[in-house]
């Protein structure tokens, strides 16, 4: 039996709860406040204290899928790639930068809005990124 | 923020406006609640009668997108008082005869007709905010979602500087941030007018600045906001899109035209977590992992930048997005070679000024507030403490406009807008959390007892509601929470989601839409209409 607590951050709001994240045998099975945080003080809300479930959830996505006569379908990551880097080549090479936009997330983490602003714009050459700070 | 949440708790006064904090930031609420056991005053502005107002001394329930008014109401009695802060505005504002203008036609008479607000109370609450010795603002998207939602911020800023309610402890403009990274999200330039740290893509100098760093030609010109995207993609002068974790057919207003609008797209490639709404309308769907699945940074509401670290392996053949993003970046002819977050962070605090001096040797002690801009700074929690960002602080001197769409003869009624306590967002997550689901399986529509009596309506009865843009069916809630003539729903249930009736008119400056206000009539499901939606 292998158990830990991983020590993070709440994926819901804006307030940052620090949180530790229980761990038994690679599945989360549980989530405890951090007392220490100053954030929170040993407290979350009730999606905090539920955060766990929805991670292993049997309808996460767990497959590259690609759209074949009209319906997504599983494919490997290889094909999916291909594919999707072959594609917006294409669109870039017909149209120019600007026919592609970008939406990066809320949800991701500062290192992949990052990483998604650069491509955008090195890759592209245009500014059409954005995400939902407005909503 | 301009402060820190835990400032919240030694304020002497706390005012909440367009904010429903007990439902959307449960940690922030707990502050004010623990200032209220101080001894803080509690002012709370909500056209609907949220929890927060039962414990507040003073609330006052403005009509829908009045909120302009009311402020200028309030800052007319803090001038004709003198309470304002004379000193502060003197030092370190500019603007302030353009304001004092203004505010001549907004007195509290005058303002009562507009938003509803009874005078004494609009007196009271100038009084309450403007005489404490520190006084805070808490709002949230009940400011920001509306046609003139700049107009809104900028009215608050207006007030705080009119006091001196600003860089100080427990004082000071905050926004509450719905969403765990969006405030990282706009720092690292997720915008179409801005490089990471707010740097426009419009300066020169700025765009040499990071052809240099990335070494690559950029563009100079301002990109497409996300509503500008969809038009594109209708009008074709977008023709493919890459979404990463994002659900627009449930978040965007409009909801029929952004799915006509995905649709149109030649390709759409949706990096997700759960095959959403929007993955669904995709060519490629990737996989990506969950926050317990990776390590990273988030940057909370206060600017806290905060270090998520990975507890267990992604489902499958799922990997965190940035890896995703290099592996298809290269593929896609630009090499990208990264071998851990930690050393894209490294890159970021090289071009991102205010994050120039962190690190995840230094972020393992607890969260550091940017801007932060060397090893040895310490980080900033209160902003424009002897300063404002631009010198000195700017009044606007700003006039109230209605909202964009009015009720009618067709369309009675007012819909806004939020959430409920169990969920979040457009439910990807908290609708696959089976204790979360239990909770509130199914959404509904709130709506006041007199207007249900005249439609016919009784609790838990099928509710059609119908906008200009397309018609939803709901269970019915009746209660006094909302006032007659409005009603409220969420956007949780794609099923019954608010956001088919919204109405996408947008801020001119900063292209939000005007989620909390639009014009709808309700209807009572006939038997075997209802019979239909029951199944």
């Amino acid at each position: 039996m292998d158990v830990k607590f991983v020590r993070t951050i709440c994926p819901y709001c804006g307030c940052g709860c620090e949180m530790l994240l229980q761990v038994l045998d690679g599945k989360a099975i549980g989530t405890v406040p951090s007392k220490t945080n100053p954030m929170n003080q040993g407290k979350l809300c009730i999606k905090g204290w539920n955060v766990h479930e929805f991670v292993h959830s049997p309808k996460r996505l767990t497959s590259p899928m690609i759209r074949k006569d009209g319906k997504l379908r599983e494919a490997s990551w290889d094909e999916a790639l291909e594919f999707t880097a072959s594609r917006l080549r294409e669109i870039k090479e017909a149209h120019g930068g600007d026919s592609l936009a970008f939406l990066t997330s809320a949800k991701c983490t500062n290192e992949e809005n990052y990483l998604l602003q650069k491509f955008c714009r090195v890759g592209f050459g245009t500014n059409n990124i954005d995400h939902c700070a407005r909503l | 923020m301009t402060n820190s949440i835990a400032e919240i708790e030694d304020a002497d006064c706390i005012f909440v406006i367009g904010s429903n904090t007990t439902v959307a930031h449960p940690l922030v609420a707990h502050r004010v609640y623990q200032a209220k056991a101080k001894g803080a005053k509690l002012i709370v502005a909500d056209p609907r009668r949220i929890h927060m107002t039962l414990v507040a001394d003073l609330y006052m329930q403005q009509k829908l997108g009045s909120d302009v008014a009311l402020l200028n109401g309030m800052m007319s009695v803090i001038l004709a008082n003198n309470w304002h802060n004379k000193a502060f505005v003197e030092e370190r504002t500019e603007g302030f005869d353009k304001l004092e203008e203004l505010l001549k036609d907004y007195s509290p008479e005058k303002v009562s007709e507009i938003c509803g607000v009874p005078p004494e109370d609009i007196v009271k609450a100038a009084e309450l905010y403007a005489r404490s010795e520190r006084s805070t603002i808490l709002y949230a998207m009940g400011i920001t979602q509306h046609s003139h939602g700049v107009d809104n911020v900028k009215c608050l800023a207006n007030l705080a500087m009119l006091t001196g309610q600003i860089g100080r402890p427990s004082t000071g403009v905050n926004p509450l941030r719905g969403q765990n990274n969006v405030q990282g999200a706009c720092d690292m330039g997720g915008l179409p007018n801005v490089y990471p740290a707010y740097q426009p893509v419009i300066d020169e100098g700025v765009k040499k600045k990071f052809e240099d760093a990335w070494q690559a030609p950029l563009s100079q010109k301002v990109g497409y906001t996300i509503m500008e995207m969809m038009h594109g993609l209708e009008d074709g002068s977008v023709k493919g899109m890459v979404i990463m974790g994002e659900n627009p057919v449930g978040s965007d207003p409009d909801t029929n035209h952004v799915r006509h609008a995905l649709q149109s797209a030649e390709f759409l490639v949706v990096m997700d977590i759960f095959l959403t709404d929007t993955a669904e309308l995709a060519h490629v769907a990737l996989p990506g992992a969950c926050f317990a699945e990776k390590d990273g940074t988030f940057s909370n509401t206060e600017r806290n930048v905060l270090r998520v670290r990975k507890a267990v392996d992604p489902p499958g053949e799922a990997k965190p997005d940035w890896r995703i993003i290099c592996d298809l970046s290269t593929r896609f002819g630009l090499p990208m070679s990264y071998g851990s977050p930690e050393e894209i962070f490294q890159e970021i605090a090289k071009v991102t000024p205010s994050y120039a001096g962190l690190s995840y040797e230094r972020l393992e002690k607890g969260g550091i507030p940017w801007p932060c801009p060397s090893a040895d700074h310490p980080g900033t929690p209160i902003l424009h403490k002897d300063r404002f960002t631009r010198g000195k602080g700017l009044f606007h001197a700003i006039e109230y406009r209605p909202p964009d769409e009015l009720v009618d003869a067709e369309y009675p009624f007012q819909l806004t807008t939020g959430r409920f306590f169990p969920h979040y967002h457009t439910g990807t997550m908290t609708r696959n959390s089976p204790t979360l689901d239990r909770e509130m399986p199914e959404g509904y529509v709130e709506l006041h007892p007199d207007d249900a009596r005249e439609l016919g309506l009784k609790n838990n009865d099928r509710a059609k509601i119908v906008s200009r843009r397309g018609e939803v069916v709901s269970k019915a809630l009746l209660t006094d929470l909302v006032e007659k003539g409005t009603i409220f729903m969420s956007f949780h249930f794609m099923e019954a989601n608010a956001n088919v009736l919204t109405n996408p008119a947008l801020d001119p400056i900063c292209k939000i839409p005007e989620l909390k206000v639009c014009a709808v009539r309700v209807e009572k499901l006939k038997e075997p209409e209802a019979a239909v939606a029951q199944e």
